[in-house]
């Protein structure tokens, strides 16, 4: 596959981890935060941890828009499809995500009419092949997804599609990268920036957290590649007593951002005065919703919804998990009461989550290493 | 001895079942972890005489020295029919592989269909040919049958059950736990085919690809195996639902070993590896319908190898790891470079993800 | 958020300017061109596609020099340590001296 295989190139890796092991100070441990989920989900499936020496360990950021979903959020988009004549279509990753009465999926065996789209555009031709239902697109995702989700709803106005609506829950990342560097238990030495969200935003957006809280960024792409040589950015800004923003990730992010994204978000997308996150509490102008010129699609204004908080139960440590205080396995539940097969919270459920990257890819690893070692 | 003395009349014994949730959810009826709580849990106990036994594709039975291989199926599918075959061949395939990878040739079957009221006649005909054709093609005697029909709305257009005998074959002993470390597996071809062309034949993803099931009898390729490595063969299975990292995962559950795999050992097609990397699946997760994977002692693994890759339908096999110790009971998926991650099996079906 | 892939534009239909095939390995899909509006990609042309909408263009030429940079990586620590085994630096000091 071209523009991926070149990037997991077994020889360069090799050579690009020794870069590593030769930059990183034994002398420092290094803490280097991954902001995005498709990052966390990348390093596990690539091994990349395998790589790197043991004084640089990576963090795993919040940027995963499913496990910061509050389950009241959930709860009411479930709510909305419970009407009769109402199609729920949502990506596949919603579809596991437990609310208080089940996840999508189980909802679906129950008799509720739940699709899996791959695109906001199937959602929207769903509707038009089903004149006589309501199509209601679960709408998550960071600024990567949010673009997509505008440009439907321009062509939903446009083309008059009235039996369409989405329930938007997409979220912004710099308010959560904000809420981590000011949380007062974190100590991250630089990051690894999101890749696909710069695709919109740009590298524009993260200079404060260089310019002010003197810590370097690294833009980077998702192969094995992209996410070594980012390493071995900051690394070298670290050494150098530098902070800057670094595009790695060139061949597919402008610097600038992509204009006509950002046009399409402003168009039908205001900023809600605050947001709830599962784990970070409620974060101000860190939300999209639907602005009055397109109510007619916003499920929130269309339906009755029940609004009700949520709160995870005080034993699941999602939030420290999310800001990347505790390690998914030192949580109380991790492994017992909260599995993949019976999650507890959204970083168990998410195939991005922390929990279940830890829980599926990593834990019997360190079991195993562990028991190598008690051996030798 | 009175009647009245036995204060307890013959009762059928009752064991406890282990299995503790409220109601049947479709993850049960996936291939994967569920699916082996239920039937470890509610079924083993109940129904089967022996526990201590893993549970294996088809079971063989002893009368008075004859030995005979049973092993049965039902095949739920969507659509009927897809690039490559129908629900007709998947499940007189299905169950003459389930037979094969025993150590079985299968001789027999009986099938029972349960057909919706108003599925049209054209599409029964046309699946019943496709069986028959298939069994012709295995070699397989369709020895009868029942039907049943319900009512519109609850079956899915047909629901196929199958139910195969046939020969156990020489010299053959198939049980994980005489699985090794040092062992080493061998795959008889390209993974994920069946399962993403059924994915994208539903349509609801709009992908196109050139691709096509993989149905067929296996049989063929197991038989040159066991032809040039019989006594070294230790165990086998057919990758379906769950795909290669679900069966994998069995075994080193039954056997208490290690799974080593090199993933670039794993043969796969350009357009099933395009399709999961756009839809965020594992191919290692996605069913096939006519591969199988074999455990074989190391002394004979280059035969075995040698033997598939010459045999027809079997150029692409290929030994993709070896049994090892560590990770006691798990599977672990190593790159070139070495990064390594371990690979469960799934919870329900594989879904695309856009994160 | 972060799931994408590039895929290469295959087919471009003239009724349709925001529209276009592209195809992954022989995996092929209708994508929505409406976010590179302000810059439409052609035929032939790679694309990075999440959730069915091209995200931006893929520079083959940033993704060479990005390949380049990695592969000089440790070439010029080992053209140092091969320089050290010259022991040029003792010939000087015997030269100075």
């Amino acid at each position: 596959m071209k523009f991926v295989d070149e990037f997991r190139d077994p020889e360069v890796i090799t050579k690009t981890s020794e870069e590593i092991r030769r930059l990183a100070d034994t002398n420092r441990h290094y803490r280097i935060m991954e902001v995005c989920g498709g990052h966390t989900h990348a390093i596990y499936r690539f091994g990349l941890k395998d790589l790197l020496p043991s004084n640089i360990e990576l963090i795993h950021g919040p940027g995963c828009p499913v496990c910061v979903l509050p389950m009241g959020r959930i709860d009411d988009g479930l709510s909305i499809a419970q009407q009769p004549d109402v199609i729920f279509a949502a990506f596949g990753d919603m579809m596991r995500v437990p609310g208080t009465q089940g996840s999508p999926l189980e909802h679906k065996a129950r008799g509720m009419d739940v699709r899996i789209v791959y695109s906001p555009s199937d959602a929207l031709k769903l509707a038009q092949m089903n004149p006589d239902k309501h199509v209601m697109f679960f709408a998550i995702g960071f600024e990567t997804t949010a673009p997509s989700t505008a440009l439907t709803l321009l062509r939903a106005k446009a083309q008059s599609i009235h039996n369409f609506s989405v329930f938007c829950n997409h979220v912004t990342i710099i308010p959560a990268i904000r809420a981590i560097l000011d949380s007062p238990d974190m100590r991250i030495d630089a990051f690894i920036g999101p890749g696909h969200v710069s695709t919109v935003i740009g590298c524009r957006p993260y200079e404060w957290i260089a310019k002010n809280e003197n810590k370097p960024v690294a833009v980077s792409g998702f192969e094995p590649l992209d996410i070594l040589q980012s390493i071995v950015m900051v690394l070298r800004q670290l050494k150098a007593d530098e902070a800057r923003i670094e595009n790695q990730y060139k061949r597919v992010v402008p610097w600038e951002g992509n204009h006509a994204a950002l046009r399409a978000m402003a168009d039908v997308f205001e900023l809600r005065p605050y947001f709830e996150w599962r784990g970070l509490g409620f974060i101000s102008q860190s939300a999209l919703r639907i602005r009055e010129s397109y109510a007619e699609w916003d499920a929130e204004q269309r339906f009755e919804v029940p609004g009700v908080r949520v709160t995870d139960p005080k034993a699941a440590q999602c939030g420290e998990v999310l800001k990347g205080v505790l390690k998914p396995h030192q949580c109380k539940l991790f492994g017992k009461e909260c599995t993949p097969e019976h999650p507890i919270g959204a970083l168990m459920v998410s195939s991005e989550g922390s929990c279940a990257a830890y829980f599926n890819y990593e834990h019997r690893k360190t079991a195993m290493v562990t028991s190598i070692a008690s051996v030798a | 001895m009175n009647i009245a003395d036995d204060e307890s009349p013959v009762l059928e014994s009752s064991p406890p079942i282990r299995f503790r949730e409220p109601q049947i959810e479709m993850a049960h009826g996936a291939g994967g972890k569920a699916s082996r709580r239920l039937v470890e849990g509610l079924f083993a106990p109940l129904l089967f005489a022996s526990a201590s036994e893993p549970l294996g594709d088809a079971a063989h039975l002893d009368f008075n020295g004859t030995r005979i291989a049973i092993t049965t199926d039902s095949f739920v599918v969507k659509p009927l029919s897809f690039p490559g075959g129908s629900i007709g061949e998947l499940a007189v395939n299905g169950t003459v592989n389930d037979l094969a990878v025993s150590g079985a040739k299968a001789e027999a079957m009986v099938v029972t269909y349960v057909l919706e009221a108003g599925l049209p006649t054209p599409v029964l005909e046309a699946e019943v040919r496709a069986m028959g054709n298939a069994a012709r093609r295995a070699g397989v005697t369709i020895a009868g049958g029942d039907t049943k029909v319900v009512e519109h709305g609850k079956a899915d257009s047909m629901y196929i059950t199958t139910t195969g005998i046939g020969r156990p074959l020489h010299g053959l002993k198939i049980d994980a736990r005489s699985v090794r470390p040092g062992d080493k597996i061998l795959l008889s071809g390209p993974i994920g085919d069946h399962g993403i062309t059924i994915l994208l034949a539903r349509g609801e993803l709009d992908l196109e690809a050139d691709l096509h099931s993989d149905t067929r009898s296996i049989f063929p390729l197991v038989e040159a195996l066991v032809n040039a490595a019989g006594p070294g063969v230790r165990w086998m299975r057919d990758p379906t639902r769950g795909g290669v990292a679900t069966s994998l995962n069995e075994l080193a559950r039954d056997c208490g070993l290690g799974i080593a795999l090199g993933e670039e050992m794993i043969p796969i097609r350009d357009a099933v590896r395009g399709a999961c990397e756009l839809l965020g699946l594992d191919p290692l997760h996605i069913a096939n319908e006519g591969q199988f994977l074999a455990v074989v002692a190391p002394e004979y693994a280059d035969a075995a190898l040698n033997a598939l890759s010459l045999a027809p339908g079997g150029e692409d096999a290929q030994m993709i790891g070896e049994v090892r110790e560590q990770p006691s009971g798990a599977v672990l998926v190593t790159t070139r470079y070495g990064g390594s991650r371990i690979i469960d099996m799934l919870v329900g079906d594989p879904l695309p993800r856009i994160c | 958020m972060c799931l994408a892939i590039p895929g290469q534009i295959v087919e471009l239909f003239p009724d349709q300017p925001n529209a276009a095939l592209i195809d992954v390995v022989g995996v092929r899909r209708k994508v929505d061109l409406g976010l590179l509006q302000d810059d439409l990609p052609v035929k032939g042309d790679w694309v990075l596609i999440h959730v069915g909408f091209a995200m931006s263009k893929i520079s083959e030429k940033d993704a060479i020099d990005q390949m380049r940079t990695l592969r000089m990586l440790g070439e010029a620590e080992a053209a140092m340590q091969e320089v050290e085994g010259y022991g040029l630096d003792d010939a000087e000091n015997t030269k100075a001296s």
